[in-house]
């Protein structure tokens, strides 16, 4: 049975459309309202307020800690800056991804993980005869997120961090309201947007310094159907919807390397060793099998396609985590494993693992559409990602 | 002298340059020619009082077309529609109606006037959807010219036919009702309520010289029913930044084109040789040369302005003069400093942040201010339709601050004394909108930082509207398809060779569609004149 978040008690009276649902052992609104779509306009538009304190997070304290890290993570944490935060994700012996979150240095010895799933075990596993205390905060830190183009002036009014100081993928310490807690510049949106990170007990009085100022600014709570929206408009990946963590799945074919996720760019292969370095080298070697790739679908085939059922096109402004199938011909070549029709955009898009061979930009595919219960397929091409990428997200 | 452009469009508004955008992107040379300093016509959002951002004639956005939102990559150029969702109607008791995208709320909001209208509902919302797909084709298609039976307008009318074959009696008498009835008699077909059908019958006179009970009146509330956004019919949207963004997202694109757009520059007149239009003459005295010329001004202002009654075949100049633009309606924009309740709901309840509050109380209501309007004076308590922009869009006005829109009518052009007497009554004018709002949101008038009132007289002095017509042009029946602008003239040419015509006036007509400019264009192309 989930538990509380500790801002169960601000969160629980507005959502008045008593939609929850479990995450990560907590309760987390779905929506507050009646439909999710105001709130993911505020994401866009104004800013958006959600309860993340169900991710995983884990301090690293200790002179090793930045060699666990670059032990444990694709990438090294040798360099990473005092006050930056880095997007990684780490893999097993076998070159294939557990999970993927962000580490931020708070000081040279002094790291911040946040991760999908449970990590303390896996983390001290590497940690193993290394100088380092690791520290479960999953409970005792809790984290909102404020997204959205409005989220900086908001930071700004309530708390005295040097907002236009802090630049994208960094962290900062601040007070705010008197309470002492840490901003990064980061979030799962794809917009301009932060994360706050404060002690459990004092979760009630950010939440009300944070809606009180921000009422000026068009603020919106928001839960995880109008997130979900905006991380695929992102491009975004997820963990246990658009690949799963190696461990846990029985088959090889469900598991996926960081290279078949796309997120090529932050391994770091040549250099000293870590987890999947081998195995990660051996499949550069061979040659990549899947790629992870954005997929738009036609909208013209959609709307003839309606169109001969008599309907106008039934898309839905809402994610879907159903796996969909991708054709070549008439041959399986892979599937969309999140989409939704970006209200903001007017595009049917998707995030799809698909062969390496249909895989560079511009490729055609026949993606699966069912209408009336009739399994059709529609054109559709591999596009770029992310798909919505405002220059805000990364201006200073 | 040698033609410098392959075509000049006259005019940067939304239709102007949603033509010069295909035509660029059809690879030919464009120049479009604005007027004001500023492109988008009545497309137009304006920072008259600082740090507020007024869209300062339309307002809302719906009838866009999808295929020209993908065509023109509009998104990729900065279009974001925000969805507006809700319709609050306060009445003079203290009571209000809200609707909004919970069925189950509408039911209980309908029942407590009447559980009957609360059932049927729903019904008409899916009757008018279904109207709304039968015609889609026909609002996004030339008309076709029965006058000129080609083998091409046979073909296009038999495809039209086939949408309608098959369709019961019951429909083909809703769609015939829906062509000739008044709003509120088509509306009391399916409604008892009074308070059911006042609100929704202002859909039927907006932008028009008629009254909720004057005939013909159905056919406009279809037309704001076809506001389509993501294959969803009757979904109405705000522009983020304002509805002049909407301009200049097609702009970005036309230029991304290729096409080159010129502000401060009016044009004077067609420049003609014999009888075909060469060019156009700045008010400055320059001759640009190209080979087409598209005006995208409104009828009257094109054929007896810009080309001058004078060339034109007397027929056709008759049905121009003819061509009713009798503007009726007037914009009230407020810059607010904090806002207060509407109609017993909070400023920062979730209905106000996405939606529209329609002072539209009784239909007898409504008339009255019609019948203010028949004898040349304004409504002394007008119909309105008010959206408060920056509760979903901060951007447009200062932190915590508001602005907001307010539609009015009937602010007749042809006053009794003349239109050029609005200049006396503005201020009055302003008065009794503000006066009309107080009750239905007090504490309202405190409140206002900026008042920006425009009246028919100004919507064209300044935004080049003859007779201050928003549509270019009213929607009634004898001024649609094949009979807009003119009859025979309906396919975007004109009587004068290589002038061409893709403003509001042409088919489909007007609101920010911009399927006149698109279908111009594609005309154009397929003509294989330029």
């Amino acid at each position: 049975m989930p538990v509380k978040s500790p801002f169960h008690e601000r969160i629980a009276p507005l959502c008045t459309s008593y939609a929850w649902k479990h995450w990560g052992g907590y309760y987390a609104v779905c929506h507050f309202g009646e439909s999710h779509l105001p709130e993911y306009w505020a994401f866009r538009e104004a800013c958006g307020i959600t309860d993340v304190t169900p991710l995983f997070k884990y301090e690293l304290r200790g002179k090793d800690a930045a060699r666990l890290l670059s032990r444990m993570m694709v990438r090294s944490f040798a360099k990473l800056r005092v006050g930056r935060v880095a997007y990684t994700c780490w893999c097993g012996s076998d070159g294939k991804v557990i999970d993927d979150g962000t580490v931020s240095r708070l000081d040279e010895d002094h790291f911040f993980v946040t991760a999908a799933e449970p990590s303390l075990s896996w983390i001290s596993r590497v940690g193993r005869r290394l100088d380092v205390e690791i520290i479960d905060s999953s409970e005792t830190v809790a984290a909102l997120s404020l997204q959205g183009p409005t989220s900086r002036d908001v930071l700004k009014q309530c708390s005295d961090a040097d907002m236009d100081a802090l630049k994208f993928f960094g962290t900062t310490r601040a007070r705010l309201d008197g309470v002492e807690l840490r901003i990064s510049r980061t979030g799962y949106t794809g917009d301009l947007g932060y994360e706050l990170w404060c002690d459990a007990s004092d979760a009630s009085k950010v939440w009300d310094a944070l809606m009180d100022t921000g009422r000026d600014y068009g603020i919106v709570p928001a839960g995880i159907d109008a997130l979900d929206m905006a991380r695929i408009e992102a491009g975004f990946i997820m963990l246990g919807v658009d690949y799963h963590s190696a461990p846990h799945v029985t088959i090889d074919a469900r598991r996926s390397s960081p290279y078949e996720l796309g997120l090529d760019w932050c391994v770091e292969l040549d250099r000293d060793p870590f987890l999947g370095q081998d195995a990660l080298r051996e499949e550069m070697r061979r040659g990549i099998a899947w790629r992870t790739v954005g997929v738009e679908a036609d909208w013209g085939e959609l709307e003839e396609l309606y169109e001969r059922y008599g309907l106008p096109p039934g898309l839905v402004p809402a994610a879907s985590r159903e796996s969909i199938p991708l054709y070549s011909g008439s041959r399986f070549v892979g599937q969309v494993t999140s989409s939704v029709w970006s209200p903001l955009l007017k595009r049917q898009l998707g995030i799809a693992s698909v062969e390496a061979p249909h895989a560079s930009l511009g490729s055609s595919l026949r993606l699966e559409h069912t209408v009336l219960h009739e399994r059709c397929t529609v054109a559709a091409r591999v596009v770029e990602k992310p798909f919505f990428d405002p220059e805000r997200k990364r201006r200073p | 002298m040698a033609d410098t452009y392959d075509a000049i469009v006259v005019g940067g508004g939304h239709n102007g340059l949603t033509c010069a955008a295909y035509l660029a992107r059809a690879g030919r040379k464009v120049l479009v020619l604005e007027r004001r300093p500023i492109l988008g016509g009545a497309t137009v959002s304006e920072q008259i009082y600082p740090g507020f951002t007024f869209s300062s004639c339309s307002y809302v956005v719906s009838l866009l077309r999808p295929r020209i939102i993908r065509d023109l990559e509009l998104s990729k150029h900065g279009l974001e529609i925000l969805p507006l969702d809700w319709t609050l109607s306060p009445f003079e008791d203290g009571e209000s109606l809200l609707r909004g995208p919970d069925p189950e709320m509408n039911r209980r909001n309908i029942a407590r006037f009447s559980p009957r209208d609360a059932e049927r509902y729903p019904r008409f919302g899916q009757a008018m959807g279904e109207l709304s797909r039968l015609i889609k084709p026909i609002i996004e298609m030339p008309t076709p010219e029965p006058s000129k039976l080609d083998l091409g307008t046979i073909l296009s009318v038999l495809r039209l036919a086939r949408r309608f074959r098959g369709l019961d009696e019951d429909a083909i008498a809703a769609q015939l009702k829906m062509l000739t009835m008044s709003a509120v008699d088509f509306l009391g077909e399916w409604f008892e309520s009074d308070r059911v059908i006042a609100p929704m019958s202002v859909s039927g006179i907006i932008g028009t010289f008629l009254g909720v009970r004057s005939p013909g009146t159905a056919y406009v509330l279809l037309h704001h029913y076809m506001g389509e956004i993501d294959g969803a019919f009757r979904a109405w949207g705000l522009q983020k930044g304002g509805t002049g963004q909407v301009a200049l997202a097609i702009a970005r694109s036309a230029r991304a084109h290729g096409a080159e757009i010129r502000t401060d520059s009016p044009v004077a007149s067609i420049l003609m040789q014999g009888d075909e239009a060469r060019g156009v003459v700045l008010e400055n005295g320059d001759e640009l040369r190209a080979r087409v010329v598209i005006s995208a001004a409104d009828p009257r202002r094109t054929f007896l302005g810009l080309v001058g009654e004078e060339r034109l075949e007397e027929g056709f100049a008759k049905q121009i003069k003819r061509f009713k633009l009798r503007g009726s309606s007037g914009k009230v924009n407020l810059a607010l400093d904090s806002l207060p309740e509407f109609g017993g709901y909070p400023a920062d309840s979730p209905v106000l942040r996405g939606g529209d509050i329609t002072i539209a109380p009784s239909v007898d209501y409504l008339e009255r201010a019609y019948d203010d309007a028949k004898y040349g004076r304004f409504s002394r308590r007008p119909c309105m339709d008010c959206v408060i922009p920056s509760l979903t869009d901060p951007s447009v006005a200062p932190p915590g601050k508001h602005v907001m829109s307010v539609f009015v009518q009937y602010a007749p052009y042809h006053l009794k004394e003349g239109p050029a007497d609005w200049e006396n009554q503005r201020e009055a004018f302003g008065d009794a909108v503000i006066d009309t709002l107080e009750q239905f949101a007090p504490g309202l008038k405190n409140r206002i930082l900026h008042r920006h009132v425009l009246t028919p007289w100004d919507l064209e002095q300044t935004y080049g509207l003859t007779e201050g017509n928003i549509f270019h042009g009213e929607l009634s029946l004898e001024q649609l398809a094949f009979m807009r602008p003119a009859a025979g003239w309906a396919r975007y040419r004109t009587p004068i060779r290589k002038l061409w015509f893709c403003g509001s006036g042409a088919h489909p007509g007007g609101g920010i569609m911009a399927t006149p400019g698109q279908l111009c264009a594609e005309t154009l192309l397929r003509s294989r004149t330029v």
